[in-house]
């Protein structure tokens, strides 16, 4: 995402700041690929077309106002994180089963 | 707080991973990335001008069309860019005034004439050349979003390279004037590209810091050398002459040794007196200008629509 967002109504040229989404081809999610100034939605996935899928780079694509998106506080070591790292039991490593029980 | 923020940057520097917009950085590392992504998205747009030229004036529509797609690119190159640029509270409309009062730079390479269409064919081969040389390690840059726009500009570049190498082919199995007409423009080229590099090593105080924020990973000279070795074949193969008498091959190192580009050139050159600096300045200027009632009417046209579905949503 783009940060900080204090810039996402374009100052002076009053097109706010776009983040654009494709979807590379079925079966895949959409990805972040960047962000762009429109006037409206609709400009939006025009100029996102035209920017980031001039090589067949998609079959989808989302937009959205950068100043819609929430998202977690900054670093890597944010305490938002936390709850999910100390539970072991969450992947299947944590269970000793022995060599010779197949296919599990 | 400063000093554990610090050395949680430095480790995510030293352990290869990247910094991404949301992370603290030194004001520093800001400062460098804005300015150079900032001058390498200028590049970008500048550099549409010496080639967009040749569009209306290509020899054929296979040509025209290529040339066309080649300059899109171009356009959307420096629009990743400034996207990167933005995601480090860059501003894009401060951006573009900065370029046009002269306040930021760009690419020396692209202040020199296109007198032929020889001129569109040489800077696909060494300007872009020389971009891939320059890019290539700068997919690998700390800072994520700049290192992510380089991979698809580095996806990009191939094509605008191998355009202009076969433009080329096709000229030297033409006609004599044809064939001079590629040897003036590599002539004209060769020099300039080896300066896209940047200043020798030792007059670039600023390449060590940003090789230690790993922003960039090879020195100008490293990289230059890197051009030189991979041209010299494709030239021979092409069947023209690069205008340095001391080039030649060096068993002992197992590169080329090459003269030494006019230094003094290049510092007129990025100070604003080459041949053609004003020229593209004013030009972008005048587009931005002119433009300014398209982007006024599409932000009025989509207040109108706005206020419309508001009304059509009370209602």
């Amino acid at each position: 995402m783009n940060e900080p967002q204090e810039n996402t109504q374009g100052s002076k040229d009053g097109w706010p700041l776009y983040e654009v989404f494709v979807r590379g081809k079925r079966g895949l999610n959409h990805v972040h690929v960047g962000s762009l100034h429109a006037a409206d939605d609709r400009m939006a996935l025009t100029h996102a077309r035209d920017l980031y899928t001039r090589r067949n780079e998609g079959v989808s694509i989302w937009v959205v106002r950068s100043e819609n998106i929430a998202a977690t506080t900054r670093g890597e070591k944010d305490p938002f994180f936390d709850p999910s790292a100390d539970k072991v039991y969450r992947h299947p490593t944590f269970y000793d089963i022995p060599d010779d029980v197949p296919h599990i | 707080m400063s000093a554990e923020l610090q050395e949680h940057f430095d480790e995510t520097i030293a352990r290869e991973q990247r910094i991404e917009p949301r992370d603290w950085m030194p004001e520093g590392y800001r400062k460098t990335l804005v300015r150079q992504i900032a001058q390498h998205a200028h590049s970008e747009i500048i550099g549409m001008q010496p080639e967009g030229t040749w569009i209306t004036r290509a020899p054929s529509l296979r040509r025209k069309a290529i040339l066309f797609a080649k300059v899109q690119d171009e356009a959307g190159h420096g629009l990743y860019l400034y996207s990167a640029a933005e995601t480090l509270g860059a501003d894009r409309a401060d951006l573009t005034e900065r370029l046009i009062e002269g306040r930021q730079k760009y690419s020396s390479i692209f202040n020199y004439p296109t007198p032929t269409f020889a001129d569109v064919g040489v800077i696909g081969w060494f300007v872009d050349g020389a971009a891939i040389c320059n890019q290539v390690p700068l997919c690998r840059s700390s800072y994520g979003p700049y290192a992510r726009a380089m991979v698809r500009i580095c996806k990009e570049e191939s094509f605008h390279q191998r355009q202009g190498y076969e433009l080329l082919m096709t000229m030297m199995r033409g006609t004599v004037a044809q064939r001079e007409m590629v040897q003036d423009a590599v002539d004209r080229w060769w020099w300039p590209s080896l300066m896209m590099f940047g200043p020798p090593d030792q007059e670039s105080p600023n390449s060590a810091q940003s090789m230690n924020w790993k922003i960039k990973r090879h020195s100008n000279d490293e990289l230059r050398q890197r051009f030189v070795d991979m041209t010299v074949p494709q030239a021979e193969k092409l069947g023209v002459t690069l205008p340095d008498p001391e080039l030649r091959w060096n068993a002992t190192r197992g590169r080329y040794d090459f003269g030494t580009p006019d230094w003094a050139e290049l510092k007129r050159v990025i100070s604003g007196d080459g041949p053609c600096n004003a020229e593209r300045v004013a030009r972008r200027r005048s587009a931005h200008e002119e433009g300014a009632w398209v982007r006024e009417a599409a932000t009025a046209h989509a207040a109108k629509q706005a206020a419309l579905s508001n009304e059509g949503a009370a209602a």
